[in-house]
């Protein structure tokens, strides 16, 4: 499935927090959406599912979404938004429970996402006993187990440890690699961008306006940390945001 | 080389669970007060004594009398708690989703949550009869404001950002409700269900002290009427452990619940 952003605007009271914006993000494509503190990005992702209406301008989806979608845009949050009440397996199926689907097919996707997520053995743990990262890799099961058309990740990385980052960053390439889904993925650190998309879009302070949309070439599985092609983009992009970011910087000090 | 050890400033505001102290408190109490009366410390007439107390309680035991008064008692309160707990937790969950039913009904609540309900015992005569009907609503009516309040607080509480995920899920209104909005509230509600039990066991006993033939709260009338200080007192025990039992009896659906907290 494919999204377009098509002159987004919207104000929360009288502040302009997204002034006309527009994107493509073609099927199979992922999205990484860069810019300052408040400048509209989560508010942007929120738009994008359906969570919240803009002001003015629209999101389209076109395509249809693959055999056995459940759930076509589907959020990874930042805060693992886990219930936790209920056990690993428990939040997966809470996704599953209102689709009427026949018992052992749940159990088949439970077992079937926790194993891509190397997760079979916390089956039964509750989210408290879970690291930061697991409990993300248990958000990322629970979206895999919707068969997403769309994925839509607001800063999933940015909780976590700078290890557990690297190794859930390889994840996400190799699940991205077994089944191609089309991604927007908001972040602060550019070298995720580099490494997760294959565009940029740079919006700039806050009212967000898309400065730039840059794209990164090879495919994302060839990517490695301290790649010279990928050191060059992002000093571009931290070039880009630099001045904005000290701008939006001084202006929450005046605000 | 440094040589003053680092002090320790952690610790505490974190009370754990410690046994046995309540009963040992609760003896000291009693066995002072049992010393007290024997020395003449404490006159008679100020305090009986526990060991006379206990007596009666035994006599009151092995006479049927307990039973007589105690069922009739557990009786109304568990049928006026468990009208007004329900409806409270219903309409605290109303006033927690919907805005129109918040704007329409807190200010109401607010209003019925300081009226002494007691003094509307006589309406409710006649409203439902001097029989039991009366004291079921008396005690219902009681409990559901406090339990109102918890809950529509324990709604107001849940994560937003849970409902959102739910909501991006595409899991329905209903599901939402009872998946993600019930269980996050359910601390709240049941330690305001602990407030609503001990204001419905002293609803219970003005009840019956106005009126009624058998049950705790006439027993201790009375006795009190008669000066019967041990008999009173006998009363007053039956009272506490009621009220040790019902918050025990929460701790333990907690426990149970609650697990996931740790
Ligand atoms: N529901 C809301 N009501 C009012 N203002 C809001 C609301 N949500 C966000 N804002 C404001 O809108 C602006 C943009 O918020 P948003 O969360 O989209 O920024 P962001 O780019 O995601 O920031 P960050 O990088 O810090 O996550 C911020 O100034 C924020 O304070
Ligand atoms: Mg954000």
């Amino acid at each position: 499935m494919e999204l377009a952003v098509r002159g987004l605007t919207h104000c929360y009271g009288d502040m302009v927090v997204l002034d006309d914006v527009s994107l493509h993000i073609p099927a199979g494509e992922i999205l990484c959406v860069v810019g300052p503190s408040g400048c509209g990005k989560s508010t942007l992702l929120r738009m994008l599912g359906g969570l919240e209406q803009p002001d003015w301008g629209e999101v389209l989806q076109g395509g249809t979404p693959p055999e056995g979608c459940l759930n076509p845009l589907t959020y990874v949050f930042q805060d693992f938004a886990l219930l936790p009440w209920r056990s690993v397996a428990g939040n997966i199926s809470l996704v599953l429970e209102d689709h009427r689907l026949p018992g052992d097919r749940v159990r088949a996707i439970i077992e079937d996402v926790l194993a891509r997520t190397r997760l079979s053995d916390f089956h039964d743990a509750l989210p408290r006993q879970l690291s930061g990262g697991m409990k993300q890799r248990v958000a990322i099961a629970r979206a895999l187990a919707v068969n997403p058309a769309v994925m839509l990740l607001d800063e999933p990385l940015s909780a976590l440890d700078a290890q557990t980052r690297e190794l859930l960053m390889e994840d996400l390439v190799a699940l991205w690699e077994r089944q191609p889904f089309t991604g927007v993925y908001v972040t602060h650190n550019l070298a995720e961008a580099v490494r997760l998309g294959h565009r940029i879009a740079v919006l700039s302070r806050r009212p967000g306006r898309v400065r730039e949309v840059i794209e990164v070439p090879g495919t994302l599985s060839e990517r490695h940390a301290g790649d010279a092609g990928l050191e060059a983009i992002q000093a571009h992009l931290w070039a880009l945001m630099r001045d904005e970011a000290v701008a939006a910087d001084l202006e929450l000090l005046d605000a | 080389m440094p040589e003053i050890r680092v002090p320790f400033r952690g610790g505490g505001f974190r009370p754990e669970a410690r046994r046995g102290t309540g009963i040992a408190v609760f003896l000291l109490l009693l066995f002072l007060i049992e010393w007290g009366t024997r020395t003449g410390w404490i006159s008679n007439l100020t305090l009986p004594r526990p060991s006379d107390v206990a007596a009666t309680l035994g006599d009151l035991a092995r006479s049927g009398a307990l039973w007589t008064h105690l069922l009739p008692s557990l009786s109304r309160l568990a049928v006026g708690s468990v009208l007004g707990i329900s409806a409270g937790i219903g309409v605290g969950v109303l006033i927690g989703l919907f805005s129109y039913i918040r704007a329409g009904l807190v200010p109401l609540v607010a209003a019925i949550f300081p009226i002494p309900k007691i003094a509307l015992l006589p309406l409710f005569v006649i409203w439902f009869g001097i029989d039991e009907g009366s004291k079921y609503a008396l005690i219902a009516l009681g409990t559901f404001t406090p339990t109102v309040v918890a809950t529509y607080g324990a709604v107001d509480n849940v994560d937003r950002g849970l409902i959102r995920m739910g909501q991006s899920f595409g899991l329905g209104w209903w599901s939402i409700v009872r998946k993600i909005v019930l269980p996050g509230a359910l601390p709240g509600i049941l330690s305001g269900l602990r407030v609503s039990l001990a204001i419905g066991i002293i609803l219970l006993v003005a009840a019956e002290m106005l009126g009624a033939e058998h049950g705790i709260g006439a027993y201790i009338l009375q006795a009190g009427a008669l000066y019967d200080l041990e008999r009173l007192f006998a009363g007053v025990v039956i009272l506490s452990c009621l009220g040790v039992l019902t918050s025990w009896a929460i701790g333990k659906i907690e426990k149970r619940l609650l697990v996931w907290r740790g």
